[in-house]
C-alpha cells in the first residue's frame, strides 16, 4: 500500500494555519459552526491533499467544539441533551453524505462533485441565508423602534411542539417543550448530510433549531458546538483509522482556533439573539457568492462550457478563495465590534448600579 | 482582588508554559507521528487512537490556557452570565 503524503510544516504554513484558525474559531465559538469552510481550501493551497485536508479539519474540529460547548454550558446556554441526539443522527447522516459524495465522485469525477457541492451550497445558503438574515434585519428594526423584541417561536415551531406521537415524545430544555423524536431525527440527519458536502451542517443545524423547533438563537447556536463535537469525533475516527489525519496540522490550527473559540463564546454574553442571526446569515451569503466565481471552472471542466481560457477559470478561483476569506473576516469583524460594543455598554450599566444602587432597586 | 488577580496570572503563565512544552514536543516528534500516520495506513489500526489522545490532551490543556489567557487580559464574560444557567 502506499505511503500518504503529509506536508513538510514551514513557519509560514504554521501561522496561516494559526490566523485562519484564529478568525474560525471566533466566527465557531459565537454561531456554532462557521469556520470550517476555509480550513480546507486554506490547507489545500498550501499543498495539503484533499483527504488530509478534510481529515485534519475535521480533527480540529470536534476538540475545538468541545472547549467552546463547556465555556457556553458555563453560561447556561447549552441544551446538552438536543446536542447530543442530533449529533448521533448528524453523525448518520455524515457517513451517507459521505457515501453520496464518493458515489457521485465516481460518476462524474472531480468537476461533478464540486457542481454538486456548489448547487447545495447556492441552494441551502440561498434560501436559509437570506431568510436568517432578514429575520436578523427584523429583530434589529423592532429593537429600534423600541418594540419588545422576544424569542418567538415561529408558528411552525409551535405547530412542532404542538404534535404528540405516542412513545417518540422527549423534553428539551431549550425549547421548553416535549418534542418527538421523529422531528428530531431528519433535521440531525440533514445537519450531517450538510457537513459531509460542504463541512459546515450548523448552516442547517442551528436555523433549523430555532425556526423548526422553537430554540432561542443563542441556546442553538450552542448546542451546534455539541453537535459538531458528536460528528467530529466519529468523522476523526473514520479518517484516523485511515491514517490520513496530520495531527500536526490539526493541533496547528487548533492552537489558533481555541483562541478564537473563548473570544467567540464571551462575545455571546453580550449580545442579543439577533445579532448571532446577523452574523450568520451575513456569513451564509457571502459564502454563497463565492461559489458563483467556482461554477464557470466546473462547467468548463465537465465540458458544458468551452472556450474557458485557463488564466480566466484560475483569475475566478482566485476570487472565489478571496470571497471565502472575506466572508470569515466579516463575520469576525462583525463579532469583534459587537464584543467591544457590548462590554462598554456593559461596564457603563455595571457603573450605573454602583453609583445609584438605589435608583436600581427602585 | 489583587490576590485573585494574582492567581490568574500564575494559572495563566502555567497553563502557557505546559501548553507551549506540548506544542514543542509534537514538532519535536513530528516525524514520529507522520510515521504513525503512515503504519495505520498500512494495516497498524489501534494507532488511530494516537492523534485523538494527542487531540483531547491538547483541547484541555490549552483550552484552558487560552480561558485563562482572554480573563487575565480583561476581556470576561457579561457578569452573571455565569449564573443564567441556574436561573433559567
Amino acid at each position: 500500500m502506499e505511503s500518504l503524503s503529509f506536508i513538510d510544516l514551514t513557519l509560514y504554513n504554521a501561522l496561516a494555519l494559526f490566523v485562519v484558525g484564529f478568525i474560525g474559531g471566533m466566527v465557531s465559538g459565537f454561531i456554532g459552526s462557521g469556520g470550517a469552510f476555509v480550513m480546507t481550501p486554506a490547507m489545500m493551497t498550501l499543498g495539503v491533499p484533499g483527504i488530509i485536508a478534510v481529515a485534519s479539519n475535521i480533527c480540529h474540529k470536534f476538540p475545538k467544539s468541545l472547549v467552546g460547548a463547556m465555556k457556553r454550558h458555563k453560561y447556561g446556554q447549552v441544551d446538552v441533551k438536543l446536542g447530543i441526539i442530533m449529533g448521533i443522527f448528524a453523525e448518520a447522516g455524515m457517513l451517507l453524505g459521505k457515501h453520496f459524495m464518493t458515489d457521485i465522485k465516481h460518476l462524474y469525477g472531480d468537476a461533478g462533485s464540486n457542481l454538486y457541492v456548489s448547487v447545495v451550497f447556492i441552494v441551502v445558503l440561498g434560501i436559509v441565508g437570506s431568510f436568517v438574515l432578514r429575520d436578523a434585519y427584523r429583530m434589529h428594526k423592532d429593537e429600534q423602534a423600541g418594540d419588545e423584541v422576544a424569542n418567538q417561536a415561529t408558528r411552525l415551531a409551535k405547530w412542532v411542539q404542538s404534535l404528540h406521537i405516542p412513545g417518540t415524545m422527549m423534553y428539551f430544555p431549550s425549547l421548553k417543550a416535549r418534542v418527538s423524536l421523529l422531528i428530531i431525527a431528519p433535521l440531525g440527519f440533514a445537519t450531517g448530510m450538510l457537513a459531509a458536502t460542504i463541512a459546515v451542517g450548523g448552516f442547517i443545524g442551528v436555523p433549523a433549531m430555532i425556526y423548526i423547533l422553537g430554540a432561542p438563537a443563542l441556546m442553538a447556536s450552542a448546542s451546534e458546538l455539541v453537535i459538531a463535537f458528536v460528528m467530529g469525533l466519529g468523522g476523526t475516527i473514520l479518517y484516523a483509522l485511515d491514517g490520513s489525519v496530520d495531527i500536526r496540522l490539526a493541533m496547528i490550527i487548533l492552537a489558533g482556533s481555541l483562541f478564537g473559540i473563548q473570544l467567540g463564546a464571551i462575545g455571546t454574553t453580550y449580545v442579543k439573539d439577533f445579532v448571532v442571526k446577523l452574523v450568520m446569515g451575513l456569513i451564509m451569503v457571502i459564502v454563497l457568492f463565492s461559489r458563483f466565481f467556482y461554477i464557470p471552472g466546473y462547467l468548463n471542466q465537465l465540458g458544458m462550457l468551452e472556450d474557458l481560457p485557463e488564466t480566466t477559470v484560475t483569475t475566478l478561483k482566485m476570487f472565489g478563495d478571496g470571497t471565502l476569506v472575506l466572508a470569515l473576516a466579516v463575520g469576525g469583524l462583525t463579532i469583534v465590534m459587537a464584543l467591544l460594543k457590548g462590554m462598554a455598554e456593559h461596564r457603563r450599566n455595571q457603573l450605573a448600579i454602583t453609583e445609584h444602587p438605589l435608583a436600581q432597586e427602585n | 482582588m489583587r490576590k485573585s488577580k494574582l492567581h490568574q496570572l500564575m494559572l495563566t503563565v502555567a497553563y502557557g508554559l505546559v501548553s507551549v512544552a506540548l506544542y514543542w514536543l509534537l514538532l519535536a516528534n513530528s516525524g514520529q507521528l507522520v510515521e504513525f500516520a503512515n503504519r495505520t495506513h498500512q494495516g497498524e489500526k489501534m494507532l488511530f487512537l494516537v492523534p485523538i489522545v494527542i487531540a483531547f490532551i491538547f483541547s484541555y490543556v490549552h483550552g484552558t490556557f487560552t480561558g485563562h489567557f482572554w480573563e487575565s487580559l480583561g476581556i470576561k464574560a457579561a457578569k452573571g452570565s455565569e449564573t443564567k444557567k441556574k436561573g433559567s
